[in-house]
């Protein structure tokens, strides 16, 4: 294999190609080809001509399928905003290391590894109108009726939640921790009081990371499909897109059409990070103005 | 002592990209010599290494190992030695193994290698630390175990990247004193690359001073320090005054040179390649204050500043002529005074105008 | 002081979610034992027989069979395509390598739904649809750039001086790699290999839409047992949770041993230095 020197730029020789082809070959045909061959797919409708919209036309014809896209935006939208702000709040709270740390970190990583169908399960029981939380708000008076948490859209958002929060945190953990502590000493020095350091010193800095996590977290969120299904109403109030990309695939053996609903997914998808990206262009414009004027 | 070589012959360019690193550099390194490497970052004396090594191929060029062509053998095969300028230590083996390594690639019986080691721990002063791992030893124990584990195969030449770059101080200039040490001891032929003067300087048979891929000049530490043969090489090695001048004929040797109404009397050296224009520089230390026996070189000047420096003062004068000499002495000078300086004939030297330091 | 007010409001709600996820643990696992249980704190009577009731009705040898095959199966070709590509990214700098680098990181951003029902359908036309086969190589898609991620620090963090020196004292490339290189990147190679193994465990989506023709794992057998026709008794497929449950456990115990738990989550704000 040829010799290179830290840092130079290379093409690669040979074998250098050879490393990386099993892999870039894999993700190629395995990832972006069927991409592709969804949208190719989408495109030629199980009873229409080939190359035609139909599919699309049907979605956005039919209530019961384009209402999926309010719904599911109603599901990750508010998700979002309370998983980043609840992150948000504790990461900035811990910056400078927490009480018992190791097993505090430990334990928000299980909900990420036991995975959606462990919790889903355990939520319709823990949270159940006979579950231990009713159990203990009725015993301790604090309620007269059991609460209905389950089988609706508060508990998919308690799913939901639970899946991205200690991601989220994680993150912006170590984001924040990475942030130079002597800016915030220096502020401190110079007079400002916590919130004027937070909102003034510390918020513009976290920003680029904050978007990061909220771009993640929401595309993650839209994509909601089991937790709809195990604990909140599939046929009604929270029945996502992704149910409905589902159902076409699986159940109307569809697949053109199913095809075409998971582009309508992406495309929302991509819709809401453009969106994102462009409010971060606005706001680092907001932020540099000031400094730069001398 | 070691098999050692009779003669390497570099002649070698590359680059990267667009970006020329080595400029048709030529060296010719005999067998026994310590030759020095010197220059600042970037000027690719560790680029030379590499490819004298075999980690980097040269864009053209080649090198001989007494006659035979060695630029297409791979590292392993060159049979060189190299230390490295953070160690680079197998940290998951012991200093026992680590020194042993290349002897063990070799298949030799476990007996001698374990008198091998043995004695190369003697040589470099750490009986006792075979067990230990990298990460328990010291800066300038870490870099005696790279050594050892060099020395042990008793390479035909040995390649210093830099070595003592990470040590303080103090430990440097005992580490070099070692590394002379073993080098005369075992007979080695070593190529040393440093941006440090001091090292090159009292370490050298040979100092080979690049800049920006271009040898500047070539000689023994004497010839660099005293007679720089460019801008570049003199600002290096210390020289802080720097004139412009126009050249007089020379006469039996020497030569005058006129700035600004001034006139200063200089040594020519023989291969002087410069025009009429010229630059005549001098260090600092070699100026005296006061008048000189024979009255030749003399400048008037106010000194403007002054740094304490306890045996001696730095100053800097303003001359009538307003030029401004950086100056050391242990004369007690103050700011304000009027002072006649000279500069020394024999310490001035004559140096062509390319090449000016940056 | 309001600085200590904030900081309680920080750890009762730490604690509030801790609380939660160890309910709900909890939950599922007295659930598992319960004989039976309505309203109550605590089941009446327990029984362990709802787990041979599910190791009978759910086919649960099958089950866990399919799914560690498929796990082990994923870790081995995850690594085996990854451990080259990383150690070529960590060491060259090439034209392309920012591209590369976006193409690996799309299927692990892109959610596994939406790219996973084009995935299924490209793979159903091929045939391997519904098959352990097609599992396989679905979930493929996400863990190997998952794997070259992981292992990318672990490789830079080996300095090129050490593969240098191993050269200079005589090993050939072989060499190097058998001797250095590998006992160096153990710590990564395992920690690599545990994440895939988690996550392949645990993966929903894509081994959802693969399934079929008994390639279920565990994960979607539960799944399916939820919504399955005829009334499943809701301790059974807690039983099967638990099992479930203690076979991630497992994995993330030894998992522990070797990685902090930030890294388990996959961090896109800072490159390791």
């Amino acid at each position: 294999m040829t010799r290179v020197g830290k840092g130079e730029r290379s093409e690669l020789d040979i074998l250098a190609m050879l490393f990386l082809l099993p892999s870039f070959l894999y993700v190629l045909v395995m990832f972006v080809y069927p991409f592709a061959y969804g949208i190719y797919a989408s495109l030629q409708p199980l009873n229409g001509e080939i190359w035609s919209f139909k599919n699309y036309a049907s979605f956005f014809t039919d209530p019961y399928q384009y209402s999926t896209i309010r719904t599911t935006f109603a599901l990750a939208i508010p998700n979002t905003i309370l998983v980043v702000l609840t992150a948000l709040f504790l990461a900035y709270g811990m910056r400078r290391g927490i009480w018992m740390e190791r097993t505090i970190t430990t334990i928000l990583v299980l909900p990420i590894s036991l995975g959606v169908i462990f919790l889903s399960e355990g939520i319709l029981g823990f949270y159940g109108t006979n579950g231990w939380l009713n159990q203990i708000l009725i015993g301790a008076n604090l309620v007269r009726e059991p609460l209905e948490l389950t089988h609706n859209y508060i508990g998919v958002i308690f799913s939901l939640f639970m899946q991205q929060f200690p991601f989220c945190f994680l993150m912006l953990l170590g984001y924040i921790s990475g942030i130079d502590p002597s800016l915030e000493s220096s502020a401190r020095v110079l007079g400002a009081g916590p919130w004027t350091v937070f909102s003034r010193v510390m918020l513009p800095l976290i920003t680029p990371g904050l978007l990061i996590a909220f771009a993640l977290v929401f595309v993650m969120s839209f994509a909601v499909f089991p937790s709809a299904v195990m604990v909140g109403q599939p046929a009604g109030s929270t029945r996502s897109i992704a149910i409905a990309a589902y159902q076409q695939a699986f159940e109307q053996y569809d697949m053109s059409y199913a095809s075409a609903i998971a582009v309508i997914m992406g495309l929302c998808q991509l819709v809401a990070l453009i969106a994102i990206v462009f409010l971060r262009r606005r706001m680092t414009i907001a932020t540099t103005v000031g400094v730069g004027k001398r | 002592m070691t098999n050692t070589i009779d003669q390497l012959h570099v002649s070698i360019t590359k680059r990267f990209g667009s970006k020329t690193v080595l400029d048709k550099l030529l060296l010719e390194i005999r067998g026994r010599e310590f030759v020095t490497f010197l220059g600042p970052s970037g000027c690719g004396k560790s680029t030379a290494l590499n490819i004298i090594a075999g980690l980097l191929p040269p864009s053209e060029g080649e090198i001989r190992l007494d006659g035979q062509r060695i630029d297409h053998l791979p590292p392993e095969k060159r049979g060189f030695g190299m230390v490295f300028q953070n160690y680079a230590l197998f940290p998951h083996l012991t200093v026992f193994d680590n020194i042993a390594f290349g002897l063990s690639l070799k298949r030799r019986p476990p007996a001698e290698i374990r008198d091998r080691v043995t004695a190369m721990l003697n040589l470099v002063r750490l009986t006792g630390y075979e067990g230990r791992y990298p990460s328990q030893l010291s800066g300038g124990q870490q870099q005696r175990v790279a050594i050892a584990r060099a020395l042990v195969l008793h390479p035909r030449l040995m390649l210093f990247d830099e070595p003592l770059s990470n040590l303080d101080a103090k430990l440097r200039v005992e580490m070099r004193a070692e590394i002379k040490q073993l080098h005369s001891k075992l007979g080695l032929t070593s190529i040393y690359v440093t941006h440090d003067q001091a090292e090159s300087l009292s370490l050298s048979d040979r100092i080979v001073v690049l800049r920006d891929g271009v040898l500047m000049q070539e000689g023994t530490p004497r010839e660099i320090h005293d007679r720089p043969k460019n801008a570049f090489v003199a600002d290096f090695m210390g020289f802080r005054n720097f004139f412009p001048v126009r050249l007089g004929e020379p006469v039996g040797g020497f030569v005058e040179g006129f700035a600004r109404g001034a006139k200063l009397l200089a040594l020519l050296p023989h291969d002087f390649s410069g025009g009429s224009d010229a630059i005549m520089a001098i260090r600092p230390e070699d100026i005296g204050v006061g008048r000189s026996a024979d009255g030749a070189n003399i400048v008037r000047g106010t000194v403007e500043l002054v740094e304490y420096l306890g045996r001696e003062r730095e100053a800097v004068v303003a001359t009538d002529a307003h030029a401004r000499i950086w100056l050391r002495t242990p004369e007690q000078i103050s700011v304000g005074d009027n002072v006649e300086l000279n500069l020394p004939t024999e310490r001035i030297v004559v140096l062509p105008v390319e090449g000016n330091p940056s | 002081m309001r600085g200590q007010k904030l900081k309680l409001a920080i750890y009762v709600f730490i604690l509030g979610f801790i609380l939660n996820v160890l309910g709900i643990i909890a939950n599922v696992g007295v659930s598992a034992f319960a004989k039976r249980w309505f309203g109550s704190p605590l089941p009446p009577a327990f029984t362990t027989d709802w787990f041979t009731y599910a190791w009978t009705n759910f086919e649960l040898g099958h089950v866990l069979f399919i799914t560690l095959f498929i796990a082990l199966t994923v870790v081995l070709i995850a690594l085996g395509i990854a451990f080259p590509a990383a150690y070529i990214i960590a060491r060259r700098n090439f034209r392309a390598k920012p591209f590369l680098l976006l193409l690996y990181f799309l299927p692990l951003l892109i959610p596994q739904m939406t790219y996973g029902i084009p995935l299924a359908t490209t793979l159903y036309k091929f045939g391997i649809g519904a098959s352990v086969a097609g599992v396989i190589l679905a979930v493929l898609v996400p863990m190997v750039p998952l794997a070259v991620f992981i292992l990318l620090p672990f490789f830079e963090q080996i300095s090129l001086n050490l593969e240098w020196s191993a050269s200079m004292l005589g090993a050939n490339r072989r060499q190097v790699f058998r001797r250095i290189l590998l006992p160096l990147m153990v710590p990564g190679i395992l920690t690599a290999g545990l994440l895939v193994l988690v996550n392949t465990i645990s993966n929903f989506e894509l081994a959802f839409l693969l399934a079929g023709g008994g390639s279920q794992t565990l994960v979607v057998a539960l799944y399916y047992n939820v919504f399955a026709g005829g009334v499943r008794p809701v301790y059974s497929i807690d039983a099967m949770a638990l099992i479930y449950m203690v076979m991630v456990m497992s994995v993330l115990l030894v998992a522990l041993r070797f990685v902090r738990p930030t890294q388990m989550v996959f961090r896109l704000d800072q490159p390791r230095r």
